[in-house]
């Protein structure tokens, strides 16, 4: 056999092997990096993420994440489907706020095509996108702090995502990849029914929220094992592209709902919260007080709601209601061709975003003038954050992994499109 | 929100007077297409420029015009597109640079016109986040970013052979290019 020569660090272990020597000893096992492949099936790791560990003892050293285990070709399929029947697909994207992401798409479109939404439809939309940052930070709650160790969360905050959902089963018909959103609108007006349990829900919150913090916040362990854990600093943050909670975690105010204001958001008074710290911690506190910041919108948005039409009069652009497709002749032929010729908008590109749960949720849009567009492009944001993971996670403990992620909070959904 | 727009323009007309192609405008955004050879001092004028700031790049994506414009709508009204529109697509791809500004909480589309087997400089010495946007634009369509630092597919194999998001690729994928387990 060939004589092999070794020029890595673990050259006598590779020649031992080579060797077949089964008396070598190594003199300090801990002289050597090891590599760790965590995911893709591994519980902490919240989907198919995949992350390749070198790991000195328990210190890592360096990792690379590997992507594509949920990639599903959405942006090739939005080529060959028409504006509509892209809307349920959005919905598996970020499937843990899917009436946030139909908002995002419609609100796309409807720049590409210069449709103007009611006022009514435009507070409905922004109901649907706190519901949805609420549902998607509970979700963060309890598998963040599951991740960490302390399990009773993850039932407690599951319990008053269920109330949500409840919510959006009476709004929207589904309790899960609701699909509401339509162009030009939402699918159905808002009941007063649903009024009147976001109001109770409204109500309840703080107390509920409130018997959650009490149970991580003054935890020792908890605290001892987010603080300081997974820094970026507020320039690496930028320079990643990071946006959502990690940007507001270390120091940066930056929310597009207030930045760059689309739907009723600037008639709106909320504020966006900011930590310093960087860390686990810091993202943690961000989002819970996110989630205080979106009932304040809901409740104002309660208030504010104005009577009305929830779809335009643009009978070429927007699909007529379903009862009336069935007993009106125009609508019947509208609804016909918008169905097989679609919408048409003008030869032209947009880009609209909007501060999703996780960060800046944006649709480009290519058009050619037909039913289709020529090139959709989903910026997502958990593909955005998760290139951030191997400076978070470098010189932590193999255990702040998790915790990490957890932090990141990303859904592979919508990473792997 | 601070309307960049003509500041942007004056500044980069005033520095590099022929690196811009063509301006377009479409519901308030602003796209620019540059000459490819300034690309890097464009984005890196862009970047440190105190007044415009666009310190974070957001997404590069590409779009293959392959056939734009070319097939006559099945459509009842007639679009006619002016000689001056189809004349931007004359290339078979566009790579496409979607810039924000923190500060001034604005954003500008800067696109780059590619054909097909010519590679572009890499960005991601500038704004590390066009690393892994790079890659998926590498990945889905076979555009070479020189200088890259690791060139690798974002989400499809190492061993995949095409890159899906070009026209000529069939939405049902072609039979065989992934090859299943045997046993």
């Amino acid at each position: 056999m060939e004589k092999v020569i070794f020029t890595e660090p673990s050259e006598r272990i590779l020649q031992a092997l080579n060797d077949q020597d089964t008396s070598f000893v190594l003199d300090n096992a801990l002289e050597h990096t090891m590599v760790l492949n965590m995911g893709p099936q591994h519980p902490a790791t919240h989907g198919v993420l995949r992350l390749l560990v070198r790991l000195d003892g328990e210190t890592v050293v360096s990792c690379i994440p590997d992507l594509g285990y949920l990639h599903r070709g959405y942006e090739k399929i939005a080529e060959a489907s028409s504006y509509h029947e892209f809307i349920p697909h959005t919905d598996r994207l970020d499937y843990l706020s899917p009436l946030a992401n139909n908002v995002a798409y419609t609100l796309a479109v409807e720049k590409l095509a210069g449709i103007e939404i009611t006022r009514r439809a435009q507070f409905i939309r922004v109901i649907c996108a706190e519901l949805a940052r609420l549902a998607s930070h509970f979700v963060f709650l309890g598998t963040m702090c599951m991740d960490v160790g302390a399990l009773t969360i993850l039932l407690w905050a599951f319990r008053e995502r269920e109330k949500l959902q409840d919510i959006m089963d009476v709004l929207t018909g589904v309790r899960f990849t609701n699909s509401f959103a339509r162009i030009g609108g939402v699918a159905n007006d808002m009941s007063d029914e649903v009024k009147k349990m976001i109001a109770d829900y409204v109500k309840q919150f703080p107390e509920k929220i409130h018997e959650c913090e009490k149970l991580v916040l003054s935890n020792r362990i908890f605290i001892d094992r987010c603080e300081g854990v997974g820094y970026i600093s507020k320039e690496d943050a930028i320079a990643f592209g990071a946006t959502g909670p990690i940007l507001r975690g270390c120091g940066i105010a930056h929310d597009l709902r207030r930045d760059q204001p689309y739907l009723v958001y600037n008639e709106l008074d909320f504020n966006i919260p900011v930590f310093n710290e960087g860390d686990v911690l810091a993202r943690f506190y961000v989002r819970l007080n996110e989630m205080k910041e979106s009932i304040k919108i809901l409740q104002q948005c309660l208030e504010k709601i104005p009577q009305g039409d929830v779809k335009p009069p643009e009978p070429k652009k927007v699909l007529p209601n379903k009862e009336k497709v069935y007993s009106k002749m125009e609508e019947l032929i509208h609804d016909f061709m918008l169905i097989n010729f679609g919408i048409n908008p003008p030869i032209g590109e947009v880009y609209h975003a909007i501060e999703g749960s996780k960060g800046e949720l944006g649709f480009y849009i290519v058009s050619d003038g037909d039913a289709t567009p020529w090139r959709l492009k989903i910026r997502s944001p958990s593909f955005c954050n998760l290139q951030l993971m191997p400076q978070l996670v470098k010189g932590n403990m193999i255990s702040d992994i998790v915790a990490i992620i957890g932090s990141v909070d990303p859904v592979m959904g919508e990473a792997d499109k | 929100m601070n309307n960049l727009r003509e500041p942007l323009l004056n500044k980069l007309n005033e520095q590099f007077s022929s690196a811009i192609e063509s301006v377009n405008d479409f519901r308030d955004e602003t796209t620019i297409i540059i000459k490819k050879d300034f690309l890097i001092s464009v984005c890196t004028f862009l970047r440190d420029d105190n007044e415009l700031a666009f310190d974070s790049l957001r997404d590069v994506t590409a779009v293959d015009y392959s056939g734009f414009l070319q097939n006559p709508i099945p459509h009842d009204h007639d679009i006619h597109v002016p000689e001056k529109i189809q004349q931007q697509f004359d290339t078979r791809f566009q790579v496409v640079y979607n810039l924000y500004s923190m500060k001034n909480h604005f954003r500008i589309r800067l696109k780059v016109k590619l054909e097909e087997d010519e590679t572009i400089p890499t960005v991601s010495s500038i704004w590390k986040s066009a690393n892994w946007a790079e890659r998926e634009t590498y990945d889905m369509f076979g555009i070479k970013f020189e200088g890259h630092p690791d060139l690798r597919r974002m989400y499809m194999p190492e061993e995949f052979e095409f890159h899906p998001l070009r026209k000529e690729f069939p939405l049902m994928g072609i039979p065989g290019s992934l090859p299943l387990p045997k046993h």
